[in-house]
């Protein structure tokens, strides 16, 4: 595949100091993710998967080894990079659409009305037409995600970094919500990272997944998905993705025995 | 805690057998707004009343309530008021201040641990200084008109502010300041558009507390050295061994405390709906 890396990490090593001495949280990871590719990063809790998003976004800088988004050195966060957390974090006092155009009026100090018909098109996109005056507070935990989606998207990124987006969700939400994911990634090509440790979800959304072992994290295996696409929730009951999810349970379950 | 509170009483009203009715009548007795607490209220006047005429305690110990109401004639109206203003004016003057100096100190130690290390030690001490013990110390160095009792009131008013908005800007979702950092907005921002609106609540808690303790910071002022306000003619009126009167001067401070606290209750609110708690169901 010659396909242009967006983001690649070689030997990367990451040691944090703490009160009580230091934690190795990665040692050697190596890792590419090419333009346009859903690559889910699957690991146990504790084993630095969002340590690799912070990485990349450039909010950390790797202890050692070298992190590259789109062929040069992550020194600094870029414009290029939108970035959905584990919980919707929204601005409790600001409604919907101000909560997705809150990124331009942070960076800049002010918010065009056409960042606001962008925000609308964009809650549009997303399933929310018709909150956009709504309080995050009036919106279900689903809702609020999708919020939070809308506002990475807003900057319009080419890569997208996702820390266990849908992980707060109940089952049922968080399929819907991992397939209206893939149906706006379809729409709109981008990069994607996403960590998770559930390994249905994984196999699910992702072109590949990224296993990492338990601290100090590594990769320890990368595996192609082979699953037709568009997914849905019919592609839960192929039978090859029975035989990815229990190809990876039987790697997590053998290193944590 | 409120929530612990309400879960707790609808878990335990689910299964109940004898006393259902009563029990009923006073939880619809609670629901009407006010109608419970002014019950209550009536209920202890009444009682207190009646004590006060049937175990004919003296006026000096305890005067009855029909006696403090008697005891509001004693001045005019306007003298009242005269003392009323005196009396807000110093603690609105020292309310504001505190405000002043609170929210930029805390924002100060929001920004810097080395300013938070240096400060914080010598704000708790300050705060343990009984300011009742430091009032005539500062009457005398700062001679007197308003500027001493402004500032004892400041002192005693100033604490609770740093304190909370402080730790309501450490409470911030990390996760925001990420995406801030993300970002790579200036700083200012960070504080103006994430971490001090995100302290709303904790200010507003902070706010309702200081505005009572600003009453009683003027009135502990007036009670070191005043000519007028409600502290000092509730001084004056023991000295007199007018004791209804002093009671009638502490239910207006009483009234003065309530319509202050609600004021800043009103102003969150209908400035700042969405930091008040989710409502009782």
């Amino acid at each position: 595949m010659t396909a242009q890396a967006a983001i690649s990490f070689s030997n990367v090593g990451q040691v944090f100091r703490t009160a009580t001495g230091s934690l190795e949280a990665l040692r050697g990871v190596d890792m590419t993710l090419h333009r346009h590719e859903f690559v889910a990063v699957l690991g146990p809790s504790g084993c630095g998967k969002s340590t690799l998003l912070r990485l990349a976004s450039g909010l950390l800088s790797p202890t050692s080894g070298t992190v590259e988004v789109f062929g040069l050195p992550v020194r600094e966060p870029r414009d290029d990079i939108g970035i959905v957390f584990q919980k919707p974090t929204l601005l409790p006092w600001a409604n919907i659409e101000d909560n997705v155009v809150f990124p331009a009026r942070h960076k800049t100090g002010r918010v065009s009305k056409d960042d606001h018909l962008q925000a609308q098109a964009i809650l549009a996109r997303v399933g929310l037409a018709g909150f956009e005056k709504r309080l995050p507070s009036e919106l279900s935990g689903g809702m609020q995600q999708r919020v939070g989606i809308a506002r990475a998207l807003f900057m319009n990124p080419d890569i997208l970094l996702m820390d266990e987006p849908f992980s707060a969700l109940d089952a049922l939400t968080r399929d819907e919500m991992g397939f209206e994911l893939l149906r706006l990634w379809e729409a709109q090509p981008k990069t994607v990272m996403f960590i998770t440790h559930s390994i249905s979800e994984a196999v699910l959304l992702a072109d590949r997944v990224l296993v990492m072992s338990e601290r100090p994290g590594r990769v320890i295996e990368n595996l192609r998905i082979d699953l037709p696409r568009p997914r849905g929730f019919e592609t839960a009951n192929n039978k090859v993705m029975h035989d990815y999810v229990s190809h990876l349970r039987g790697l997590l379950l053998k290193r944590a025995a | 805690m409120t929530m612990f509170h309400t879960s707790e009483a609808s878990s335990s009203s689910a299964p109940r057998e004898g006393g259902m009715d009563l029990r009923k009548t006073a939880l619809n007795l609670g629901r009407a707004p006010g109608l419970l607490p002014l019950a209550t209220f009536l209920a202890i006047l009444i009682v207190w009343e009646v004590s006060c005429r049937v175990l004919a305690i003296p006026p000096f110990v305890l005067p009855s309530p029909s006696r403090i109401v008697g005891g509001f004639e004693a001045i005019s109206a306007t003298r009242w008021l005269e003392h009323v203003w005196a009396t807000l004016q110093v603690a609105l003057a020292g309310y504001f201040v505190s405000i002043a100096v609170a929210l930029p100190l805390a924002i100060m130690l929001t920004r810097s641990e080395t300013v938070s290390r240096a400060l914080y030690p010598i704000l708790v001490v300050i705060q343990s200084t009984p300011v009742v013990a430091v009032a005539p110390i500062i009457i005398v160095a700062l001679g007197s008109g308003d500027a001493p009792r402004v500032v004892i009131t400041f002192l005693i008013t100033f604490f609770p502010l740093v304190v909370s908005t402080t730790t309501g800007m450490l409470a911030t979702p990390p996760e925001l300041i990420e995406l801030s950092r993300s970002l790579r907005a200036p700083a200012i921002r960070e504080i103006t558009q994430i971490r001090l609106p995100f302290a709303i609540p904790y200010i507003f808690s902070a706010l309702k507390i200081s505005v009572t303790l600003a009453v009683i910071g003027a009135v502990v002022s007036e009670f070191v050295a005043a000519d007028k306000g409600i502290g000092y003619y509730i001084q004056f009126s023991t000295s007199m061994f007018q004791v209804q009167q002093a009671w009638a001067g502490l239910v207006v401070l009483v009234a003065m405390s309530l319509v202050l606290f609600q004021a800043v209750s009103a102003v969150q609110r209908i400035f700042f709906a969405w930091s008040l708690p989710p409502e009782r169901s």
